[in-house]
């Protein structure tokens, strides 16, 4: 009983004619395809298909050699990954890129980095601005630590706490940064199916209470049949496939590419 | 109320939170960490929030003689919400928040509910599941609104509120004029108890019956308002409705509720409350974290700890209880309570304990002299849901750990000729709920209450709990069996979770064992075994030899008790699974159900008396989603070494 008044809305993100190699290698071939705002996007393929070049365009990390990226009506070659974040991208990694020394309160902080005003002097003696934003921006993380229900963890190390539970701080951090469209790498890979349920809940709970749009990877066909609104195949740097699940499901390329042809 | 005797002492709860809110309006009455804050609410914000609720049920038809169905973990709106319903003159019935939507069903029906108020999206889609067989259920109020903001035919907390506070506006003095109607006499709450036997049963407590019991064990403890309480055992159970919300109005001390069930020891370590109240299991927990933590400490530290946990043994429990100590062991234990106890109470969350109770379960002696040593006054308490969990307490300084202390004030206890437990008093039940049979067989001719166990009393006047009265059997030879006598003596073991023994009507005992997964893991880790599971642990040659050394301390044990020497456990075998509330071994307070997994496990103790070596066995579980799965093993059958009757001797 999920969805409900949850509107998908106008394109949010648009890519035209991507095409992105390294060398001789062409990761990415002319590729389009758009996401609407408030959708659950799901990007899947076979290894090596090109999906996580796919979201490293999207937020900057790589600069196509061809094509457009327009975001939010700008129409934009490239940018770097700061840029994207402050246009309201976050993101979360394939393999955990979190500090593993830090708490995960300290982890889920460093996610609102970019909003904090205050001169490094005011924050060093913890005064006036510094003081009345640190206390607003530590509410805010407060409240998606109570949404992710990580309240027990929230002074432990991120060294210490198990796979799952680290890629929920991932997530946190992720929300803490309040993205318009957010970027899920394999949010469930190596999960039992527990954490997998889990995880699931709160990416259908991000979309529905605060209407973010995501983009994600996902190599559970069973998790992206159920929760994704659309889904992009890629193979080999190609779409190959793009519709609703249940086309997906049916489309002969993309079981071709799956399970392979006779030659 | 003309009468000012009657208004000192107040008779219903409704009326004792007007007067906590008269008398002390600004004194936190409770408090609960929301968004990693401590909020406070203070008595009279308290009596506001009750009234705007009660207003809002009866706006929405609650009438007088209903029942309030209370589901979820513990929250300030849901004793709030208890308090509402009485004071409209209705009944609020706390349910077990972990319980499947399919158990909800029967407690549900048997109550007639119409009005619930959940916590959240979990517990509204389980009262959502269960209604198409609950036709009587129509209202239903969520405390957090968290996922829940496209739901239809639910109602929210604040806007029930909301819609009290118009009509609170529009009809002034209603609501004061619903308390007047109370008595003392009307039924303030339905406990259901946890049905160890066929279907729960709906206990009916009158608010005279709580109060009382209430008092009296305010009084004997010197309970004031000044005190505080963290608030996490379930409310459905009798033990939080008496310290939580009778012990909470009668006193007006602080009840404080944990941000989650994760985060109680955080939570108890921020809060440090002066009174407190945990099953032996809880403390057993709290112990077992202990020693891992000191097993991987330095070495300096380690060796500290255990000198001076060595002097606590020897003379902390005497310093306690205000006993003659030699000279030399008070300078030690001062030092050591600098060093030691000191921090490690506070690690605990235990700095500030005044008085410290458990009950439920038989307590092992070692758990029991290990708080008691470090300086944290824990005392034992006897009772029952029927009982408001007042029956007997352990007063200061007179404190046994085999027993569970004298009569409370105002309760008469005697011993029936079968050795059953016979009490009188204020705080017994009024009745079962629509079941006429079952209180006319718990309810003697003079008014006493049958307690189902079986005891005896101490030359000390206090009481002695040996077992369920209908699980005392015998063994073939005409020898006493009390199964749960000797489970309790395996279960003193850190190793030994829980522990099922069979031998009524037999010629000799045997037992199934349950390790503990935390404690016999950490075990393995550090002696480098390898395990894969439960399952797979339980079989390791390594743990049966360990469960095999604890098997034989209890026999050694017995073998010194007389009558109960041949009760010595002859063959166990370690279950393949943990017994679980899920798969109905276990009740929801975690007391094994002896005559279904004695059927359950036929085979096994077919296997344990026909003196195989091996056993396999297939099992269903329920995962806590709801789903099953097979859990299948081969079991080993370990003889234990039994030692001859020795000249009887009295336990220290």
């Amino acid at each position: 009983m999920a969805t409900g008044d949850r509107k998908i809305g106008d394109v949010l993100l648009k890519l035209d004619n991507i095409s992105l190699s390294f060398g001789g290698v062409a990761a990415l071939t002319d590729i389009s395809f758009d996401v609407r705002a408030h959708e659950i996007r799901a990007i899947i393929g076979p290894n090596g298909a090109g999906k996580s070049s796919m979201l490293n365009v999207i937020n900057g990390v790589y600069h196509p050699q061809q094509g457009t990226i327009t975001f939010h009506g700008n129409v934009r070659r490239e940018m770097n990954p700061h840029e994207a974040a402050a246009q309201g991208i976050a993101r979360t990694f394939q393999n955990i890129a979190l500090f593993k020394g830090m708490s995960v309160l300290d982890n889920i902080m460093t996610g609102r980095n970019l909003m904090m005003k205050a001169s490094f002097l005011e924050q060093a003696i913890w005064v006036g601005r510094a003081q009345r934003e640190e206390l607003q921006h530590r509410r805010k993380v407060e409240e998606v630590i109570d949404f992710l229900e990580i309240q027990h963890i929230r002074k432990t190390p991120v060294g210490r706490l198990p796979y799952g539970l680290q890629k929920r701080v991932e997530l946190a951090r992720a929300l803490a940064a309040e993205p318009s469209l957010l970027l899920l790498d394999e949010p469930m890979a190596g999960m039992n199916v527990e954490e997998k349920q889990d995880m699931c809940r709160f990416v259908l709970d991000v979309n529905e209470q605060f209407g973010t749009t995501i983009v994600l990877i996902e190599h559970d066909m069973g998790v992206v049949m159920d929760i994704s609104d659309r889904v992009v195949v890629l193979d080999y740097g190609k779409k190959i496939g793009d519709g609703a699940p249940s086309e997906i499901r049916s489309n002969q390329a993309v079981i071709d590419a799956y399970l392979g042809v006779a030659h | 109320m003309a009468d000012p005797s009657a208004r000192s002492q107040p008779d219903t709860f409704p009326r004792l939170l007007l007067q906590h809110a008269e008398v002390r309006p600004k004194h936190p009455a409770c408090r609960e960490k929301d968004l990693g804050i401590w909020q406070t609410w203070t008595w009279g914000q308290v009596a506001d929030e009750v009234r705007a609720l009660a207003c809002g049920l009866a706006a929405q038809g609650f009438r007088r003689g209903m029942h309030l169905a209370i589901i979820g973990d513990n929250r300030p709106r849901l004793y709030w919400s208890m308090l509402a319903a009485q004071a409209l003159g209705g009944i609020p019935v706390p349910m077990y928040q972990d319980a499947p939507a399919a158990e909800f069903v029967f407690v549900l029906n048997d109550a007639e509910i119409a009005y619930a108020v959940v916590e959240d999206q979990e517990q509204v889609d389980k009262v959502l599941e269960a209604i198409p067989q609950v036709p009587t259920l129509g209202h239903i109020y969520y405390d957090d609104p968290r996922g829940l903001r496209n739901y239809e035919n639910v109602t929210s907390f604040d806007r029930l509120q909301e819609i009290g506070r118009d009509f609170d506006r529009a009809h002034p003095g209603w609501y004061d004029g619903e308390i007047e109607k109370g008595a003392p006499d009307d039924v303030s709450v339905m406990l259901y108890t946890s049905g160890t036997t066929g279907k729960p049963k709906g206990v009916c407590q009158t608010h005279s019956a709580f109060i009382a019991s209430a008092r009296g064990g305010c009084t004997f403890d010197r309970l004031t308002a000044d005190d505080s309480v963290l608030s996490y055992l379930p409310m459905a159970w009798v033990g939080d409705h008496l310290f939580s919300l009778a012990q909470w109005m009668v006193a007006g001390f602080t009840i404080c509720c944990p941000e989650s069930g994760d985060t109680v020891m955080t939570d108890l370590r921020e809060i440090g409350p002066t009174y407190y109240f945990a099953p032996p299991p809880v403390f057993e927990r709290l112990l077992t974290q202990v020693m891992i933590r000191m097993d991987d400490a330095s070495a300096i530290k380690r060796g500290a700890f255990h000198h001076f946990m060595a002097v606590a043994r020897r003379c902390g429990a005497e310093i306690l209880d205000g006993k003659p100590a030699s000279l030399a062991d008070r300078v030690q234990y001062a030092l050591g309570n600098v060093l030691i106890y000191g921090p490690l109470r506070n690690v605990l969350g235990m700095s500030r304990i005044r008085v410290a109770y458990t009950a439920g379960a038989a307590i092992g002696p070692d758990l029991f002299r290990f708080y008691r040593s470090i300086g944290i006054n824990l005392k034992q308490l006897y009772g029952s849901t029927e009982t408001c969990a007042y029956v007997c307490l352990q007063p200061d300084g007179k404190i046994r750990f085999d027993c569970v202390g004298m009569p409370a004030p105002g309760v008469e206890v005697k011993i029936a000729a079968s050795g059953e437990v016979l009490v009188r008093g204020p705080m017994l039940l009024k009745e079962y709920y629509k079941r006429p049979d079952a209180t006319a067989e718990s309810i003697d001719a003079d008014g006493y209450f049958r307690t189902g166990d079986a005891g005896v009393i101490a030359d000390d006047g206090q009481l002695k709990i040996i077992d369920r009265a209908k699980d005392v059997g015998q063994l073939a030879g005409g020898a006493m069996f009390a199964p749960n006598y000797i489970e309790n003596k395996l279960k003193f073991f850190p190793h030994i979770k829980e522990a099922v023994a069979f031998g009524n009507g037999r010629d000799e005992v045997c037992a199934f064992v349950n390790i503990d997964m935390g404690s016999v893991g950490n075990w393995a880790e550090r002696r480098n075994i390898a395990y894969s599971g439960y399952t797979d642990l339980a079989q390791k040659p390594e743990v049966l030899q360990l469960v095999r050394e604890c098997v034989e301390k209890v026999n050694a044990e017995l073998a010194h008790e007389g009558s109960l020497s041949s009760s010595q456990i002859h063959r166990f075998l370690i279950l393949h699974k943990e017994l679980d509330p899920d798969d109905d071994e276990l009740t929801r307070t975690r007391k094994v159900r002896r005559g279904f997994v004695a059927e359950k496990y036929k085979a096994l103790i077919d296997a344990l008396y026909d003196g195989k070596t091996i056993q396999h066995i297939e099992t269903l579980v329920k995962f806590e989603d709801g789903r099953t799965g097979m859990v299948a093993a081969d079991l080993r059958i370990e003889k234990a070494k039994t030692f001859p009757e020795a000249s009887a001797q009295i336990a220290a």
